[in-house]
């Protein structure tokens, strides 16, 4: 044989899947950039990105499986949630005049290692479900769960209230991340309800927002508990 | 030992010593052009190393002989790192002594001599250097470890010439553990190296150095020595990435001189692309507070964890 | 003469009891330094060469013996044995206690002990180390729990007065307190360990134990109950707290063999329990001893890292060497109830080879604290400096010690540390669910751990061999004895071959791992300079060869570095950057050196700070790092303990009546029980 070794010129079928993984790793990714990140802008752009993987991981299962559904779930995200809802946010973002958020609750290495321990544990839960489901992307569900945890974990450790709808919406790409990679999507009857009970939450929570500025004059939800008992 | 295995070894030293110089050379190169600057000769790292060669040691007065020894073992292990990493063959002699975790080891032993030899002469900018110095060591040995982890429990070995062997013999695949893993040892590499974002190798102030510091006061030979090690160090750490993240073109079967002749130029190519890009990351990037140091290594660490999880929960990449 | 001997058992009994008659022979003549110095400690000296010769045969020969001793209780003497696991420990005593022997010879000849005459006598003191020597003995040949436990106590409380040897200062009295009381807890949790594991037959030997049939949820309570009270002997957070004050308060040669042997024989025992007296460990014991482990690690080796006084330094070090161990002790017993006894041998095998290196490097450092205080009379870091030119011996010695316990290569530190990380890559296949995701990640505790060690390496060893004389009294300073330098080199001699013979040591140990684990640790290489221990998997490393490599370079460079340019030199004022007026004050102190570790890991002290204002006519930086744990955890259970003691003083009323009126009310107690039965 040949000495040196050059590169296997055999790129097999299986690019498909390799490329779901990657999307899934890269999902995995974003949602620790979007629990280190201190800019709201940025974590605005990384809600895009992480909507921008998961339309494209759709569309690519939709051409892998031939299932017609997931090709408009796949448009339907990417109109959603690349283009609209960040755009909305960043309208909101520059009417309320917030650009950084303050320090979270632990600094940056605890949260990160608090973000790691969660993973680990949602990939040790997702381990037996990876044996049991039967689709394409069944390694992907425990990543799905992480990246659901981890945006969590991103609400809990956020003082400002802009940083938590992106929380909220980061955990909604993971739920339906999962649900993609466990069962190829859920009915579209359901998809299309949960997609317009976010748009009218954003709506709804952007008029609440200006409600919190204007009796605080901020958006630090530490303001809030003012509002608690007196004891 | 067969005297071709001794032969391709020493000509890998032979090339690995060669070649530091003109590879730190080419990425000041690189970063001129990237400047806008008009580049310095490719070959002023030699001439700067025969220049210090010639000058007379100027020691302080209460250096003690570790400050005198220091640059000839810093300089030791990394020509014994480079005869270890694959840079060229697979197969060579040394390799069976030392596998990757004794790399980070040999390594750990030139950081810890160079930060002695800083604390020697009892400066107050030697220490602060030696200082800083330990602190970014201790935080990037184990992110580089870690990264050896990923890729020994892909290749089911520490040993780093069969991690190459075996990366390389597989198909070609889309990895996204040694993805995570190969970010993570860029930036250990960036801080292991003082390149920017950690430290600037071109700094002139004390305050703002880490590296340098340790190398305020030394001269001459000594100081020729350090920084030919210092140069090692750096083609080291680009040949560990290469036979990790990139192993193709070492010769694995046997040792013969075709397959050496075609390593070698392979190899000036895959440098020649990685000094682009360092020098790429070195200038869009603003040099770090040494604060932030720690959370940069944090980072790397941090990558090549998600590298070992995806890896876990993945496993193996499909294949057909 | 001892060669002919043909029960290796006996023999080691015999050294012991020689030990035993040595002490006593320091009684003769109290207040004689030379007579303490030249007889006594020198032939204690012989004897640990000898026991560790004799133990290394028997270990190599594979021998196991048994022998019952006509001492102890009528229906309940001494049983002792001999086993591999016993002979590997007794190697450990005999060598690292060979060597600061001869140390001690060298150094109780004048100094602290003697100066003011606050302390104890010479003598004295050589009955209370020998006695401390024969009792570890004891406890590793042991084959019952009376005997264990006896030896146990003669242990503690000797080494008790080696801790309070200076009795006079309050803080020692202190220290030494807390190692008692630290040291009985543990104790009482050990008794009930094996309490638990005679399982009914009431006969407390070890072969009882070993055969009786423990239900699980009895064994695991016998396994935690031990490892609670070997932890807390070994220095396991959270029970680490006595080990920073009582190394420290201790004598150089005491806290040597303190650090050194005793914390060994605390992890013998919890080897002894969990893999001999309790046959089969359930795998998911290991975590326990894997996680303090770990935790203990990082926590040692932070603390290490912050420390002012060189042998509080040392001590937070020793905690961090012994997370290690019992991070592997967790690690072989996970694999061995997964089924992989191959993989258990290879954790175990890292784990005693850890114990073999620590033991040796450990007690070449405190030796060396022990001449630089004896030389300058200061045991602060921010007072020292610059030795390397007043005590060039001492420097070198503790040269190869300080890169020896930084763990780098060709040295003995690396060659465990390289082990335990081949075992922890293994982790992956274990086949459950959580474990084999942490414990890669466990991986990564150990490399930081390993790492901070050579930070601390690096600040012990620059500040106070390198750099400036920070005090002007410092240029007083002397270089040590000849007894003392054959001590460090002789300890400094066995870290070098322990690292550059790994092979050998490896295949010295293989016995035990048989015994423990049911696997020997196989040699995939089969070359004496190569060692491959690992199974399933193509990796190795040949210290020699890579030491052999670097002396070429080295030597070949310096040659045509002379050849062809010159080797001229000039000396000259050190670089000051154009300030001018540099004092050895400037340079970095022991507070900064630690100054970036305390940035980091701030979450794990408790930190008061007192900050000068820009109004001070005489500003003041006042830095106090203590430990979480003490205000955490110890001050509210003393607290606990002194409510419970004062709720129970109830009793005592002092009033003759009433002590009348409860032996009244139990007699008729004890009359009506009589009756109803």
């Amino acid at each position: 044989m040949t000495d040196p070794l050059l590169p296997s010129a055999a790129i097999h079928v299986a690019i498909d899947r390799q490329l779901l993984d990657a999307c899934a790793a890269l999902q995995l990714l974003i949602a620790f950039a979007m629990l280190a990140q201190r800019r709201i802008v940025s974590l605005v752009n990384l809600l895009a990105a992480q909507g921008a993987v998961l339309a494209a991981a759709t569309l690519l299962l939709a051409w892998r499986t031939g299932q017609g559904h997931l090709y408009v779930s796949g448009v339907l995200t990417l109109a959603l949630k690349v283009a609209f809802l960040p755009w909305l946010l960043h309208r909101l973002i520059d009417r309320l005049e917030v650009r950084f958020d303050a320090e979270p609750a632990l600094n940056v290495s605890g949260n990160l290692l608090a973000g790691l321990l969660v993973v680990v544990f949602a990939f040790g839960l997702a381990q037996p479900i990876t044996h049991l489901a039967s689709t394409a992307m069944r390694n992907a569900i425990g990543i799905a769960l992480g990246v659901v945890l981890l945006a969590f974990l991103m609400m809990i450790t956020r003082r400002k209230a802009i940083s938590q709808v992106i929380g909220f919406l980061s955990m909604e790409n993971g739920l339906f991340f999962g649900a993609m990679s466990a069962t190829y999507g859920m009915p579209m009857v359901v998809e299309l309800g949960v997609a317009l009970d976010v748009l009218v939450a954003m709506l709804v929570l952007g008029v609440f927002f200006f409600q919190i500025r204007e009796q605080f004059d901020s958006l630090d939800l530490h303001h809030l508990e003012s509002l608690g008992e007196r004891r | 030992m067969k005297t071709a295995a001794l032969a391709a070894q020493l000509l890998e030293i032979a090339v690995a010593l060669a070649a530091a110089p003109l590879f730190l050379g080419w990425l000041n190169q690189c970063r001129a052009w990237l400047s806008n600057r008009r580049a310095p000769s490719l070959l002023l790292p030699f001439r700067q190393l025969r220049k210090l060669f010639h000058k007379d040691a100027v020691l302080a007065r209460n250096a003690s002989p570790l400050f005198r020894a220091a640059p000839y073992v810093v300089f030791g292990t990394m020509v014994v790192a480079a005869g270890i990493i694959p840079s060229l063959s697979a197969r060579l002699p040394l390799v069976a002594a030392a596998d990757a975790v004794a790399l980070v080891g040999l390594f750990a032993t030139a950081r810890v001599f160079l930060s002695l030899a800083a604390m020697d002469v009892g400066t107050a900018f030697g220490t602060l250097g030696a200082r800083r110095e330990m602190m970014v060591g201790f935080l990037a040995e184990p992110a580089l470890l870690m990264v050896i982890f990923v890729a020994s429990l892909i290749s089911a070995t520490t040993a780093l010439p069969a991690i190459s062997e075996h990366l390389a013999t597989r198909t070609l695949t889309i990895d996204p553990a040694l993805a995570f893993t190969a970010v993570a040892f860029t930036l250990v590499l960036l801080a292991e190296n003082a390149r920017i974002p950690v430290d600037n190798p071109a700094t002139h102030l004390e305050l703002t150095m880490i590296h340098e510091a340790m190398l305020l006061e030394y001269s001459a030979r000594h100081l020729a020595l350090m920084e030919w090690a210092s140069q090692l160090r750096l083609f080291n750490y680009a040949c560990i990435g290469f036979a990790l993240f990139i192993p193709w073109g070492i010769a694995t079967r046997e040792i013969g001189p075709a397959g050496l002749a075609l390593a070698v130029p392979i190899l000036a190519l895959k440098l020649a692309a990685a000094g682009a890009g360092l020098a790429l990351i070195e200038t869009v990037s603003a040099k770090l507070r040494i604060l932030r140091a720690p959370e940069f290594l944090a980072t790397a660490f941090l990558f090549a964890v998600l590298g070992m999880l995806v890896r876990g929960l993945l496993g193996a990449p499909p294949s057909p | 003469m001892i060669s002919s001997v043909s029960s290796p058992l006996a023999a080691c009994l015999a050294l012991l009891a020689a030990w035993l008659a040595v002490g006593v022979a320091g009684l003769v003549r109290p207040r004689d330094v030379r007579y303490a110095g030249r007889a006594l400690f020198l032939v204690g000296a012989l004897i640990g060469a000898a026991l560790a010769v004799i133990a290394a045969r028997a270990l190599l020969a594979g021998t196991t013996e048994s022998l019952v001793l006509p001492v102890g209780l009528p229906d309940l003497p001494f049983h002792t044995r001999l086993d591999a696991l016993s002979s590997a420990f007794l190697v450990l005593l005999g060598a690292a206690s060979a060597g600061v022997s001869i140390f001690s010879a060298g150094y109780f000849r004048g100094g602290e002990t003697l100066a003011s005459g606050a302390g104890t006598a010479p003598g004295l003191l050589g009955l209370q180390y020998h006695v401390f020597l024969a009792s570890m003995g004891l406890v590793l040949l042991a084959d019952d729990a009376y005997a264990f436990m006896v030896a146990w106590e003669l242990m503690a409380l000797s080494s008790y007065f080696l801790v309070v040897t200076q009795h006079r200062i309050p803080e020692i009295r202190g220290a030494g307190f807390l190692y008692l009381l630290m040291a009985h807890v543990g104790a009482i949790s050990i008794l009930l360990a094996f309490g638990i594991l005679q399982g009914g037959s009431w006969q407390f030997t070890f072969d009882a134990m070993r055969t009786a049939h423990l239900s699980p949820a009895w064994a695991a309570a016998a396994f935690l109950l031990a490892l609670v009270g070997f932890g807390a002997k070994a220095g396991l957070v959270p029970f680490h707290v006595w080990l920073p004050e009582a190394h420290p308060a201790a004598p150089s040669p005491a806290s040597a063999l303190l650090s050194g042997v005793m914390l060994k024989t605390a992890v013998y025992g919890l080897l002894r329990v969990a893999f001999d007296l309790l046959k089969d460990p359930v795998w998911w014991w290991g975590l326990v001893p894997l996680a303090a482990g770990l935790l203990t690690a990082l926590y040692g080796a932070v603390f290490a890292a912050v420390q002012t006084d060189m042998k509080r330094l040392l001590a937070y070090s020793s905690i961090e060497n012994v997370g290690l161990i019992f991070a592997g002790i967790g690690l072989a017993i996970i694999f061995l109830g997964t089924g992989s006894p191959a993989l258990a041998a290879l954790a175990l095998g890292a784990t005693l080879y850890h114990c073999l290196n620590h033991a040796v490097m450990k007690s070449l450092l405190f030796l060396s604290t022990g001449s630089v205080l004896h030389a300058t009379g200061e045991r602060n870091l921010g007072r020292l400096g610059g030795l390397i030119h007043r005590m060039p011996s001492v420097a070198v010695l503790s040269l190869v010690g300080a890169l020896a316990l930084a763990g780098l290569p060709p040295l003995n530190g690396f060659v465990s540390e390289w082990l335990l990380l081949q075992s922890f890559l293994f982790g992956g296949r274990i086949p459950r669910p959580f474990v084999d995701l942490l414990i890669p990640m466990g991986a990564a505790v150990v490399a930081l751990a390993a790492a901070l060690a050579g930070y601390v390496m690096v600040k012990f060893y620059g500040v106070i061999f390198l750099g400036q004389p920070r005090e002007p009294s410092l240029a007083h300073a002397h270089d040590c004895g000849i007894l003392e330098r054959v001590g460090l080199g002789l300890l400094a001699l066995a870290c070098v071959l322990l690292g550059l013979a790994p092979v050998q040591v490896i295949a010295a140990l293989s016995p035990v791992t048989r015994l423990l684990a049911g696997s020997a640790l196989a040699q995939h290489g089969a070359t004496w300079w190569l060692l491959a221990p690992v199974p399933m998997r193509t990796v190795s490393y040949g210290p020699l060869a890579v030491l052999l490599v670097g002396g070429i370079v080295i030597a070949l460079t310096v040659l045509m570095v002379r050849l062809f340019y010159h080797g001229r030199v000039r000396r000259a004022r050190a670089w000051d950057c154009g300030f001018g007026a540099l004092t050895p004050r400037m340079q970095d102190t022991a507070e900064g050196f630690g100054q970036p570790i305390r940035n980091i890991f701030q979450s794990f002290f408790r930190i008061e700070r007192e900050l000068p204002t820009p109004t001070d006519r005489q500003p003041r930086y006042r830095i106090e790092i203590a430990d979480r744990l003490w205000r955490g955890l110890y001050e509210p259970l003393g607290r606990a303990v002194e409510w419970l003691a004062d709720a129970v003083a109830i009793v005592q009323r002092g009033r003759l009546s009433t002590y009348l009126l409860y032996s009244f009310v139990t007699l008729t107690l004890l009359l009506a029980l009589v009756l109803a039965a």
